[in-house]
């Protein structure tokens, strides 16, 4: 009667015989991520560095000259400023509207799942609806301005996204009918965090409404603040669909970095200087997206 | 101080009515523009309702998008149910066979839903040429399914964590191994997992627009949006076939979300890595 003494270690090998058939498992994963993620970013980069003017690969090194070129380039110097106002556009609207709607959806509201149903439905919705549909909601002769119009709130008309400065902020408005109630949902779901008793024990101090949420609720609500600025931030960086419909604009006061990306390469065929906008794109998108999942390996390590 | 109360909760109501107003304006002008006969469409009396009710547009836009809907369902449906069942695989793995450098791994996996796809574009091209598979649906569906590994290892890493180890010791025990614990112990209560991620990945596939548009160059083998798109471009007048074009295509993602609200919540809160 060994078998008993045995059988733990029989276990043990099995067990390894097993971790190691999970990683073999694994490995298609791993090396599909590999390539397509962690090589094709290298491969990106390596491309922004050499010659490849035409469809035809010509992997002569140039050093740094694509990128100079591209930083001289009036159309991606647009693209850089539209990226900015987009940014601060499309972040703040999805912040202030997704906080004060959950804090609302929190006092107890009736029929509050038909509130929510419908503010984060735009959000099942593709880009290029939302696209399709604003554009005629800003169109300047029909739309917001007609219905402005029919209420007698004239002042409020806009030329939205044809205004040859600040038309990129009306594009923010479409994007942001489509992803504050996200937005809405995280801090929802970040209000239903915080326990009552410290919502009481606040009103017991005597703090008024507006000090509870000054001093208690939106710095323990901090946490999902940094993740709708670093999703928000992410989506102003790969903003494509909605300028694919409204068009660049006039001098292209609506245009994107990620549309004159793909213009340059695949109807341009500057794959080299399409590479170093998608280089920069990558840049940009690493300096929101190393100190996010930083915080979170903190989080899980902790 | 009761009529106060009155009024801020009468206030409450009414900005929250007005939002949801506000969400609501596109369907409700995207349905009032597909319901009017074309003598009816005009662009001056944009909001004003139908009077009767016509499928013009509605059937008219379905001529031109119905072939590349189809295609929508036939690139859709399998890479949403094949990326699922890989990702079950992996967040089980990630979850229950931990190793040294596993979390570190999975870390390197997140980054991927990160990643701008204008990043890496240019090789994904070159290498579906070097394959066969560019210019294909099922170039597409094989995209689909590789980008789609981060964010499915992530949502159902989060599921399967939350299932007792000592379940799956005792299954250990029990004699069941590697593929055994998967098939006998997590598979039968994975189904709110595989709901949440079917619904992410079905809702994130069917509105892809940009890896349509490169894939695929023919026209005729588009999904749905790249057609929504491209009717904007050619029928630039006919704005009420653009909008019920537009309408089409929202539609099964829409439908999806109001019959399986609850699991499309889950994945925008796992989407955030806050699940």
């Amino acid at each position: 009667m060994a078998a008993p003494a045995n059988a733990p270690r029989r276990r043990a090998l099995r067990f390894r015989g097993d971790l190691a058939l999970a990683i073999v498992v694994l490995t298609p994963s791993i090396v599909a991520v590999a390539i397509f993620i962690y090589f094709f970013i290298a491969y990106t980069f390596y491309v922004s560095v050499v010659k490849w003017p035409t469809l035809l690969p010509d992997y002569t090194f140039v050093g740094l000259k694509n990128w100079i070129n591209m930083f001289q380039d009036m159309r991606f110097r647009i693209d850089m400023r539209n990226l900015v106002l987009y940014a601060l556009g499309f972040m703040t609207q999805c912040i202030v509207i997704g906080f004060l709607l959950a804090s609302l959806l929190d006092q107890k509201i009736k029929s509050e799942a038909l509130f929510r149903t419908i503010f984060i439905f735009p959000f099942a919705v593709s880009g290029i609806v939302t696209g399709v549909v604003w554009r005629w909601l800003m169109y300047p002769s029909a739309g917001l301005n007609q219905l402005f119009s029919l209420v007698g709130l004239d002042f409020l008309k806009s030329k939205w996204y044809t205004d040859p400065t600040w038309g990129i902020l009306a594009v923010t408005i479409a994007s942001a009918w489509q992803f504050s109630g996200y937005v809405m949902a995280l801090y929802l779901a970040g209000l239903r965090g915080i326990s009552h008793e410290l919502k009481e024990a606040a009103a017991i101090d005597g703090a008024n409404t507006w000090q509870l949420y000054r001093r208690i609720i939106i710095p323990l609500l901090a946490p999902v603040t940094f993740t709708a600025v670093v999703l928000t931030g992410m989506g102003s960086i790969r903003v494509f669909d909605i300028p694919a419909v409204l068009g660049t604009g006039a001098a292209f006061s609506t245009d994107a970095l990620a549309f004159h990306m793909f213009q340059l390469t695949f109807q341009s065929n500057k794959m080299s200087s399409g590479a170093v906008i998608a280089s920069v794109m990558i840049i940009l998108a690493g300096f929101l997206v190393g100190p996010y999942l930083a915080s979170l390996q903190l989080e899980e390590s902790q | 101080m009761t009529f106060q109360r009155a009024w801020s909760r009468g206030a409450i109501y009414f900005v929250l009515i007005a939002f949801a107003a506000w969400y609501l304006m596109p369907i409700y002008l995207m349905l009032i523009t597909g319901m009017k006969t074309f003598d009816q469409v005009n662009i001056a009396t944009m909001w004003a309702l139908p009077r009767g009710i016509s499928l013009d547009g509605f059937s008219q836009a379905w001529v031109k998008v119905a072939p590349n809907f189809k295609n929508s369902i036939m690139i859709t449906v399998p890479a949403a149910v094949i990326s699922a069942f890989i990702g079950s695989i992996n967040g089980y793995i990630f979850a229950k066979w931990k190793f040294r450098g596993s979390n570190t791994l999975f870390m390197l996996f997140l980054v991927g839903m990160f990643l701008p796809y204008q990043g890496i574009l240019i090789p994904l091209v070159q290498t579906l040429m070097a394959l066969g598979l560019y210019g294909s649906i099922v170039g597409v569906i094989f995209v689909h399914c590789i980008f789609g590994i981060p964010i499915t290892a992530l949502m159902f890493r989060s599921y399967f964590a939350g299932i007792p180890n000592e379940l799956v010791d005792a299954a250990k025990i029990d004699g069941c191994g590697f593929f055994g614990i998967y098939r006998w112990i997590l598979l039968p209560i994975a189904f709110p997992a595989f709901a949440v991620v079917l619904i992410w990945q079905f809702t994130t596939i069917w509105n892809d627009y940009l890896i349509g548009l490169v894939v695929v160059s023919n026209p005729r083998l588009a999904p749905v949006n790249v057609a929504v798109q491209n009717l904007a471009g050619t029928y630039y007048t006919q704005w009420q076939v653009q909008m019920s074009g537009a309408l089409i295509a929202a539609l099964p993602t829409i439908i999806v979300y109001l019959a399986l609200g609850k699991f499309f919540m889950r994945g925008l809160l796992a989407g955030s890595l806050k699940g």
